[in-house]
């Protein structure tokens, strides 16, 4: 199972609290995690990725112990630590702003 | 009818002010959708607990989001909006294609007869359609297809489609308007569509008298004469009396023709409303007094209607989908400001009173009369 921590509007729509977790063939990649995530919630669809392209939306991010994984191929196999459970998959929204002092 | 539900749509959620028929006392719900911004929310004419709201976020994207109940509760519907075969490219703001992209849904129109069909207008500017409550959408690709569309340009705001007008009295007919492409009309039900812009002039387009191109704010009509529409544009507020053919200016002794809503008396068809605002570059009242204009003319000779309005110091802005009337008699009006004030009049506009205040800025206002 991997665990996937969703930001807080995303989990209002999917109508649940805290972590989800969802169940995917290994290796579990980007691509088969929001599969699993839209098909167990399908008011996902569209939210994260582009619902025809299946492009990550711009301002949303995917990291993993202390990773920013955004950039991966969605085909590139988590780390270990989120296939075996250890650590979550994070669905962030992007923070913008802030100044350098 | 006895009571009235005004449909807030606002920057950071949905609002739903609910008062009996007196339209002295108010309720308010809210937010919906806490935190997205809610292009617009609407209720079907032909059920008015079937409601429709545009859901958006620069994070998250577009949802819609539909109720059964009259607002209490929603349910996430239909959210793909995929254009009709190669969408081709449209001008960007500097003159270059750009490829046509779903950026968000700016108004929801839904049926006069049927609860399950809802028009979509969208950014970049096109028509969609659901006929199974909102679940799946179609382009009616034939607006984009007409020849013009890979020539419309953005307006400040973006390339939106944002008004969608349904003739009460033929249904075959469809009115749209698009920023900054122009007014267009379907008599097919949205198969085929042709540019309705001859008498407009707009000084700040390379032909001030183009076919397309125009910068068209607002359109509005009265269902019992569904042929005369009035039109608020970036600069001049317009009238046609042939369903569009032909339009001539009636901006008359409006303080400023410059301004977003109109909307037209729910029971005297050549009373008219738009709220000026002093130019392009500055959003807000001229004099930072918030007045309303009303027509009793069918345009030309305005009046300005202040009394419980803020006549100093005032600097908000009314947007297009922010102004509408209710069916009553007399018949209530109602706007929305983007400092979170929702003004009422339950006198056609004699007098008002703000129902809520200080909500997030506001998009759009709806009123059903129940």
């Amino acid at each position: 199972m991997i665990r996937v921590q969703l930001p807080a509007h995303l989990r209002t729509l999917a109508k649940v609290s805290g972590e989800v977790t969802v169940a995917v063939q290994f290796p579990a990649s980007q691509r088969t995690v929001i599969d699993a995530l839209e098909s167990a919630y399908p008011t996902l669809k569209g939210t994260i990725r582009d619902q025809v392209t299946q492009e990550r939306r711009p301002f949303v991010r995917f990291f993993a112990c202390s990773e920013d994984l955004s950039h991966q191929s969605p085909d590139t196999p988590l780390p270990d630590s989120v296939q075996s459970g250890k650590e979550p998959f994070l669905v962030i929204g992007a923070i913008a702003g802030g100044r350098q002092q | 009818m006895s009571a009235v539900r005004v449909l807030v749509g606002t920057k950071k959620g949905a609002f739903i002010l609910t008062s009996d028929a007196k339209r002295a006392e108010w309720k308010v719900s809210g937010p919906h959708f806490a935190g997205w911004e809610i292009y617009h929310v609407k209720g079907s004419p032909a059920d008015p607990n079937r409601l429709y709201a545009s859901q958006w976020s620069g994070w998250f994207g577009q949802l819609i989001q539909r109720s059964d109940d009259g607002g209490n509760s929603w349910e996430p519907v239909g959210n793909q909006f995929t254009y009709e075969g190669v969408p081709g490219t449209h001008q960007s703001y500097d003159g270059k294609p750009h490829p046509w992209e779903f950026k968000r849904v700016w108004h929801l129109e839904p049926s006069l007869t049927d609860p399950d069909t809802v028009y979509a207008g969208i950014e970049d500017a096109a028509l969609f359609r659901s006929t199974d409550g909102g679940r799946e959408w179609k382009e009616l690709a034939g607006l984009r297809r007409h020849g013009s569309g890979s020539a419309w340009q953005p307006g400040a705001g973006g390339l939106c489609l944002h008004t969608i007008l349904l003739d009460p009295s033929d249904s075959e007919r469809i009115y749209i308007a698009i920023s900054s492409a122009g007014a267009f009309r379907s008599d097919d039900a949205g198969t085929t569509w042709k540019p309705i812009n001859h008498g407009l002039h707009s000084l700040y387009i390379p032909n001030p008298t183009a076919e397309v191109g125009h910068c068209v704010h607002r359109i509005a009509m009265n269902p019992a004469r569904p042929h005369v529409l009035f039109m608020q544009k970036h600069w001049d507020v317009m009238r046609s009396n042939d369903s569009g053919d032909n339009w001539h200016e009636v901006s008359g002794n409006l303080p400023t023709d410059f301004g977003f809503p109109i909307d037209v008396h729910a029971h005297e068809p050549d009373t008219v409303y738009v709220v000026p605002i002093k130019s392009d570059s500055e959003h807000f009242p001229p004099e930072g007094k918030l007045r309303v204009y009303r027509s009793r003319t069918g345009g030309n000779e305005w009046e300005p209607l202040t009394a419980g309005l803020p006549q100093s110091d005032c600097y908000v802005n009314v947007l297009r989908d922010a102004l509408c009337v209710d069916q009553l008699d007399p018949c209530g009006i109602y706007f929305g400001t983007t400092g979170g004030q929702v003004y009422a009049s339950a006198n056609s506009g004699d007098s008002w009173m703000a129902i809520v205040r200080d909500l997030p800025a506001v998009l759009s206002v709806e009123v059903q009369t129940l």
